[in-house]
């Protein structure tokens, strides 16, 4: 079961469009300048080091935190409207969340329906077909009933994703997806990753391995508090762009390994 | 006392009280009322909205007495007085460095002072006891049709938003992110406080009301892993604890708003030791999945 987007991923249809946001915070300046154009059907990695702003953006393009200067637009539209048309879904670096909350995997995944459904939230059967499939996505099925608080650390990484999986956007915006995660996840997660970029999904990443940036996204941009470059993976990743983005310390960008210059 | 108990068959037991007009009353009003509250009790747990329950139920005296001196509705002016107390909480709490418990010690204190000399001082034929202490055995036609009211309308609210005062308290992010306007839902929870703390009142009192609404789920917590489930067993300790209650205050003749409460503890305490899965004794036999 595989939705398509094409209607909009056609041509060059810009799915994400930040135009030199600033974000402080009381004052401190977490993000200047940040302009950032994403057309449909991309993968873009978000790099940059710890404190770069990374998930200062995400919040930004979500609308959690105002900036002070810029404009955003997702699919052409202001965020608040964005968010009501289910454009886009956003994974949270970590939730934060109280896990013992008394609600299952499916309760948690069904809630990324909630925006498609009437306002008393009745679940149809197409919300049910959604979630499932979702689940069937993080290979999540033979955990339906569990409470989410009985969930791995890294299972419930994969209930949140397929949340958004079943929110169906076309906008993902995934903080750190990678982290904590084993390798059979983060294969599954890749190939999910693949499958919705031919959907005509476009897909914001934040990682700090750069390994996945080279395998599987088409566009990178590296941040330090700016934009510092953005672009095609393999012409962004030069070993002067990486050493301004790690100030010095620069991963190698074949392995991702830290070496001192 | 004795007496009753030798001459009186056990149906007799339950079924003379309902000979009265007064206990018919009280019995009704008072399981609606511990139903309203229960259900409430499910979100303030979860949310962490103890002390917050606390500060509403004490910020409304002073609504009540002023209401009272006007002649008008003693549930608006507690509805009013409670609904300002969160705003001033919230304002407080946004201007200043003050921590968020200190502001809302601060606040329901203050309004609670005020409520206190305001009786002191307003000569009206106010019981300052039924207040603080409730009195569903003595409860007036008026205040009957405002406390039916109210129950009816929170009711109405908890269920129609269920699901999004769920995800509100669960993750508010993801609400935010799928276009839920959270600010509406925050303040209509909170109002939802005040009246169901003003329903509240009528039966256990002012001093009591925070335990109808948090000890009901807080029992129910320690019962299950399931929202709705969490629901069902909340409104069912809480309307069972205030029957229960009413007859105890009734046939051993002591001060009801007490009764019901310490009958909600004494189910809090059974859960605590008895729960499945989360009480302390567990007997979950070790075959089971
Ligand atoms: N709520 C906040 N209040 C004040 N400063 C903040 C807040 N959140 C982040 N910052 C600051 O803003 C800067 C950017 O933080 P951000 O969380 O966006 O970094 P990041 O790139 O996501 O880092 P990481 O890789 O560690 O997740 C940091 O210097 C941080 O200290
Ligand atoms: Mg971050």
């Amino acid at each position: 079961m595989t939705e398509s987007f094409t209607s909009k991923a056609e041509s060059n249809f810009l799915r994400i469009e930040a135009e030199e946001i600033c974000v402080d915070y009381n004052g401190n300046l977490a993000l200047y300048d940040a302009s950032l154009k994403l057309k449909a059907a991309s993968i873009c990695g978000l790099v940059g080091m710890n404190g770069a702003g990374k998930t200062t953006l995400f919040k930004a393009l979500m609308g959690f935190i105002r900036p002070s200067r810029g404009k955003i637009r997702i699919n052409g539209l202001t965020v608040p409207k964005a968010q009501i048309e289910q454009a886009v879904a956003y994974v949270p670096q970590n939730e934060g969340l109280d896990c013992s909350f008394p609600v299952s995997v499916w309760d948690v995944v069904m809630m990324g329906r909630y925006g498609s459904m009437n306002f008393l939230r009745i679940p149809r059967e197409s919300d049910r077909r959604a979630v499932w499939h979702a689940l069937e996505r993080v290979e999540l099925t033979d955990y339906v009933n569990r409470p989410i608080g009985a969930l791995s650390g890294g299972q419930r990484k994969r209930a949140f994703l397929a949340r958004a999986i079943a929110q169906r956007a076309s906008v993902l915006l995934l903080d750190e997806p990678f982290a904590g995660v084993d390798v059979r996840t983060e294969k599954l997660m890749a190939d999910l990753f693949l499958q919705f970029r031919q959907d005509g999904r476009t897909i914001l990443i934040s990682t700090h391995d750069l390994g996945h940036v080279r395998e599987f996204c088409d566009l990178v941009v590296l941040i330090n508090k700016t934009v510092l470059a953005y672009g095609q993976t393999s012409e962004v990743f030069t070993s002067e762009n990486l050493s301004r983005t790690f100030g010095g310390m620069h991963p190698d960008p074949i392995s991702g390994a830290a070496s001192l210059e | 006392m004795i007496n009753l108990f030798t001459s009186i068959s056990p149906l007799g037991f339950l079924l003379e009280p309902l000979t009265h007009e007064f206990m018919r009353r009280a019995l009704m009003v008072s399981a609606l009322v511990g139903g309203v509250c229960g259900l409430l009790s499910c979100y303030m747990t979860l949310k962490g909205w103890a002390l917050m329950g606390d500060a509403v139920s004490h910020a409304v005296m002073p609504g009540v007495v002023i209401a009272y001196a006007l002649g008008l509705p003693f549930s608006l002016g507690a509805f009013v007085f409670g609904v300002g107390s969160v705003a001033l909480i919230g304002f407080v709490k946004q201007k200043s460095r003050v921590k968020e418990d200190t502001v809302i010690g601060l606040v329901f204190t203050g309004f609670f002072a005020l409520g206190l000399v305001l009786v002191s001082k307003i000569k009206s034929n106010i019981d300052l006891m039924h207040i603080l202490f409730g009195s569903p055995l003595g409860i007036s036609n008026l205040d009957l049709q405002q406390t039916l009211i109210i129950s009816f309308i929170v009711i109405a609210i908890l269920l129609i938003f269920r699901r999004d005062l769920m995800l509100y308290c669960f993750d508010p992010t993801h609400a935010r992110s799928i276009g839920i306007n959270t600010g509406i839902l925050h303040y209509l929870l909170l109002s939802v406080l005040s009246l169901a703390a003003v329903a509240g009142l009528q039966t256990v009192g002012i001093i009591l009301v925070v335990a109808m609404l948090i000890t009901p789920g807080a029992t129910a917590y320690l019962l299950t892993d399931r929202f709705d489930r969490m629901n069902y067993l909340a409104v069912l300790s809480s309307s069972i604890s205030s029957i229960l209650g009413v007859y105890i205050s009734y046939w051993f003749d002591i001060e009801t708003g007490g009764s019901i409460v310490l009958v909600q503890t004494l189910i809090f305490l059974l859960a605590f030791l008895f729960a499945p899965r989360y009480g302390i004794l567990k007997f979950t036999n070790s075959s089971s999945p």
